[in-house]
């Protein structure tokens, strides 16, 4: 969000997706909501320091985008209906207990960028620039494209919504499980495009507070939670994943003093809650068992091994049989764990894969053939994806030389 | 809102054959409940005519416009609320399953 002002970046948090939902619920406009919401923002940023912060922020930022909204349309002639709508929206301060017929804007918003109709590099971009108000440029740097095409494909999808009639609405029933998943896929994807070597943890900051959204926004669905904790367990190591040259450290090497301990407790709270475990409930459950270890030595290796067979079961995956492998070899002795890459690996999914070979050379050197095991960390370090994973790769292999 | 839903072939249908919606119960639903305006089967390609105009000069060929292994065999003109409606009237469609079905909104100059 472009504010300088920390006053009116902390109201931006918490309104600017709230206007834009409301503004597009209302005049069907997405861009006249994104111009609007981003003009509050820079009045904002030149009033509030003059005549003080308002006592309701958002509220004031709400009024600003309206009535900008309001001299738009007027000058575009509208229908009166839209006027008379947009005069209704007030402070929107939310009632203390949601009721439950009463659709948030911003959900409606989600589940629009969201919708499978769009490509889903789209539905990232989308949600990025038009729930998070990231600006043009950096969604583009995420991609690796340039302003003026990510400006074409957000303009794209947005046209795509208003030419084919894509609702503005939750679906419900049968109809929210089949979205659900698509929209937290999103979330994932972001977060991960953000966390991934190379990548920009600004995006997984933003994916984490996209998740605690949508979790505040459906707090029946465990789904959502699960996500919500998963990237908050992810995200408290991101402090002690890199070492001081920016190399990535194995869990085995990271110190464990530096993990963020209020993110793993609030992601443990909200697992404690949830009853009916899917998969991203499993895959959180496993990241909870890592982080509240006190070592590799004694996680709680037989509960992993647990999720991975779950989640195995659920849907068949050789990244998932990998790290399966994995966890069995901890849990029940490196044989158990060849057993299992053995298995994994036997259709040729897996085949150039780097952490498959370097999965095999950590459970050959604990089987205690460490001269096979260090040539397999060579060929591990050759397969690599990064450089500082090859890195970290031929370091394993010298240290067992 | 109107949308053309395109009916064609796909090299790769569904091989699950259970529960296999009936054309003729599809048609009777959606006409009755007025989301769908009009549509056929289409003769097969070999039947097909490609009429082109190039520098005043008319072209006819034999065949569709566009060789490929997958082809229309129909359509279906959709009256629907809204894009999520007309997939849950495609996704009710025999040939969602045998093929795979295209919905293109009719272009409206209102907009």
């Amino acid at each position: 969000m472009t504010t300088a002002h920390p006053a009116v970046a902390e109201a931006a948090l918490d309104a600017y997706p709230r206007i834009v939902a409301a503004l597009i619920r209302v005049t069907g406009d997405w861009t006249l909501a994104e111009d609007c919401a981003q003009d509050a923002l820079a009045a904002a940023v030149e009033r509030w320091p003059v005549d003080g912060v308002p006592g309701n922020p958002g509220g004031w930022l709400m009024t600003t985008a309206r009535n900008r909204a309001v001299d738009v349309l007027r000058r575009a002639t509208v229908e009166q209906r839209k006027l008379r709508e947009l005069a209704m929206l007030t402070d929107f301060t939310p009632p203390a207990a949601v009721q439950e017929d009463v659709v948030d804007d911003r959900l409606r918003l989600v589940f629009t960028c969201c919708h499978p109709a769009l490509a889903p590099e789209a539905q990232v971009a989308l949600t990025l620039r038009t729930i998070c108000g990231v600006p043009t440029a950096d969604v583009a740097r995420l991609f690796r494209v340039s302003e003026a095409t990510m400006t074409r494909r957000l303009t794209r999808a947005k046209t795509k919504i208003a030419q084919a009639r894509i609702p503005y609405r939750v679906p419900r029933g049968a109809a929210l499980a089949e979205r659900l998943p698509g929209v937290l896929a999103v979330l994932y994807l972001l977060f991960t495009r953000g966390y991934d070597p190379g990548g920009e943890p600004a995006f997984a900051d933003e994916a984490v507070r996209l998740a605690r959204l949508v979790h505040e926004l459906m707090p029946a669905e465990p789904e959502p939670a699960a996500l919500l904790a998963l990237f908050l367990l992810h995200h408290s190591r991101r402090a002690a994943r890199r070492d001081a040259d920016g190399r990535l450290l194995s869990l085995d090497r990271q110190d464990r003093g530096r993990w963020d301990s209020a993110a793993i407790a609030e992601a443990v709270a909200i697992l404690d809650r949830i009853r009916a475990d899917g998969p991203y409930a499993l895959q959180a459950r496993i990241a909870a068992c890592h982080a509240t270890a006190a070592s590799v030595e004694s996680t709680d290796w037989a509960r992993i091994a647990a999720c991975y067979d779950a989640l195995a079961q659920d849907e068949p995956d050789p990244v998932i049989e990998l790290n399966r492998a994995v966890a069995h070899g901890y849990a029940y002795g490196p044989a158990a764990g060849l057993d299992l890459l053995a298995r994994a690996r036997a259709d040729g999914a897996l085949d150039g894969d780097p952490y498959a070979v370097a999965t095999e050379a950590d459970l050959t050197a604990r089987g205690g053939d460490p001269a096979r095991a260090a040539a397999l960390f060579r060929a591990a370090a050759a397969l690599a994806n990064s450089e500082p994973e090859r890195l970290a790769l031929l370091e394993r292999a010298a240290e067992l030389s | 809102m109107k949308y053309m839903m395109l009916v064609c072939t796909d090299l790769e249908p569904d091989t699950d054959k259970e529960n296999e919606p009936d054309i003729d119960v599809w048609v009777a639903e959606n006409d009755a409940a007025g989301r769908r305006v009009f549509g056929n089967q289409l003769a097969p390609v070999s039947a097909a005519t490609t009429v082109r105009v190039r520098n005043g000069r008319l072209l006819v060929t034999d065949g569709p416009f566009a060789e490929t292994r997958e082809v229309i065999v129909g359509f279906d003109l959709l009256e629907c609320a809204d894009l999520d409606e007309a997939i849950e009237v495609a996704r009710a469609h025999p040939m969602a399953r045998g093929g795979r079905l295209e919905l293109r909104p009719l272009a409206d100059f209102e907009q």
